[in-house]
């Protein structure tokens, strides 16, 4: 067996109990150090982190951990799936985080997390200062609006993968090569009847917080935010205007890159993270 | 107009686009500035593209901008906003009109079908 064609990242399954139902989580991870929890973008999974849980210089200094959401890749949704309409809060997606990051018995971790993993996390800030050492949000605002129909999902008459697919292309900055913009639409192509859908209920919707988004107090909990130049969901302007809200917070936007930062080009954005992860180190 | 034209020439010739849109039979508008042009599509490659005349010409939907930003999509980097037809659609710069059904059950084939006429190494001219 030729081992240096192996990656080092470990994958698991964690079985965990919520709202009295055991969801059966896979999670992987890769490295030494802080915890750094990653949060999917809606309606994809863990392995868009891929390049993170890989990379040398991030993994020597953190404890790099990717979990898909319930419903999502390789984590099952509940048993009871087929009667009910999966739908994802503020309210529920912060409870899943704080349980898988509490079975894994993370101290202080850092949570990274990109879309509406970059929405959570500044609600996480706002909420369990206390729980996390810092948070990153990639291409996440405490304000946003829709700008298309989410009524053209989840029909038999068309196609979910492909629509998925092509409504997040346009998100993607045109300097992404063509591999890993592939790659991309592939995990959304992959995605389960009615979970984009759902997740993007807590994404448009639910997770709109700007009324007190100021309350987040960052000398407890650091914000971090980046956001790339071409994301016409989470736009700069956005999230400028969400880290004028938060006093304190940090924010990078990020030329010739798109909504998906980790996925896109991980060389560059790795150039615009690695300054932050230095910082969180020194807290 | 030559650049809406080319379009026919520079689809047909894609044969994976082309692949991917075998299921499609239709016509659409496509609009540039105050002129519309039908788009006949025939199992996936362009049969005509022909400037709408009398009213009575239609397409089952309509997608419509100006030409600059036409032109701006269709460079070889475009800049934010014009780099995808939904891009555009975020920030009101293209109209959609009719029965979005089909467009939304193909919705990356017409994208792409427009897309086409993108530069492939020097900005595009008009």
């Amino acid at each position: 067996m030729n081992h240096s064609n192996i990656e080092k990242i470990n994958g698991k399954y964690l079985n965990l109990n919520i709202n009295k139902q055991t969801n059966r989580i896979f999670f992987e991870e890769n490295g030494n150090g802080i915890p750094l929890v990653c949060l999917h973008t809606a309606g994809s999974d863990s392995r868009q982190f891929r390049h993170l849980l890989n990379s040398k210089e991030i993994t020597e200094n953190y404890r790099v951990i990717a979990f898909d959401l319930p419903w999502h890749g390789k984590s099952d949704p509940p048993a009871s799936h087929m009667e009910i309409e999966y739908k994802l809060t503020t309210k529920s997606y912060m409870n899943i985080i704080i349980k898988f990051c509490k079975a894994l018995n993370l101290k202080n971790p850092v949570v990274i997390g990109c879309s509406m993993g970059g929405r959570i996390a500044l609600h996480l800030a706002l909420k369990h200062s206390n729980f996390f050492k810092a948070v990153i949000a990639l291409e996440g605002a405490d304000k946003l609006e829709p700008y298309y129909d989410l009524s053209w999902l989840n029909r038999p008459d068309v196609h979910g993968g492909e629509i998925q697919a092509a409504y997040i292309s346009s998100q993607i900055a045109p300097q992404t090569n063509k591999n890993n913009r592939d790659e991309i639409l592939w995990h959304y192509k992959q995605g389960g009847t009615g979970v984009f859908k759902g997740d993007l209920y807590f994404y448009w919707e639910d997770g709109n917080f700007e009324k007190s988004s100021h309350l987040i107090d960052t000398k407890k909990c650091p914000v971090y935010l980046l956001s790339g130049e071409y994301d016409c969901s989470c736009t700069p302007e956005r999230t400028v205007e969400t880290a004028k809200r938060i006093k304190g917070s940090k924010y990078k936007i990020m030329p010739n890159i798109g909504h998906f930062p980790m996925s896109e080009n991980p060389k560059l954005f790795f150039s615009y993270l690695l300054p932050f992860l230095k910082e969180i180190q020194k807290l | 107009m030559k650049v809406i034209e080319n379009l026919k020439n520079k689809v047909n010739k894609n044969t994976n686009l082309i692949k991917r849109g075998r299921w499609i039979n239709l016509s659409f508008v496509f609009g540039v500035n105050e002129k519309e042009f039908i788009f006949k599509i025939v199992d996936g490659k362009i049969n005509s593209i022909s400037q709408k005349k009398v009213d009575t010409e239609f397409g089952i939907f309509k997608i419509s901008s100006s030409l600059e930003n036409w032109e701006k999509h269709w460079l070889k980097i475009p800049p934010r906003d014009f780099h995808d037809l939904f891009a555009m659609l975020s920030k009101k710069l293209i109209k959609l009109d009719g029965d979005l059904k089909p467009l939304m059950q193909n919705l990356q084939y017409f994208k792409d079908l427009i897309a086409s006429n993108r530069a492939k190494n020097e900005p595009f001219k008009h």
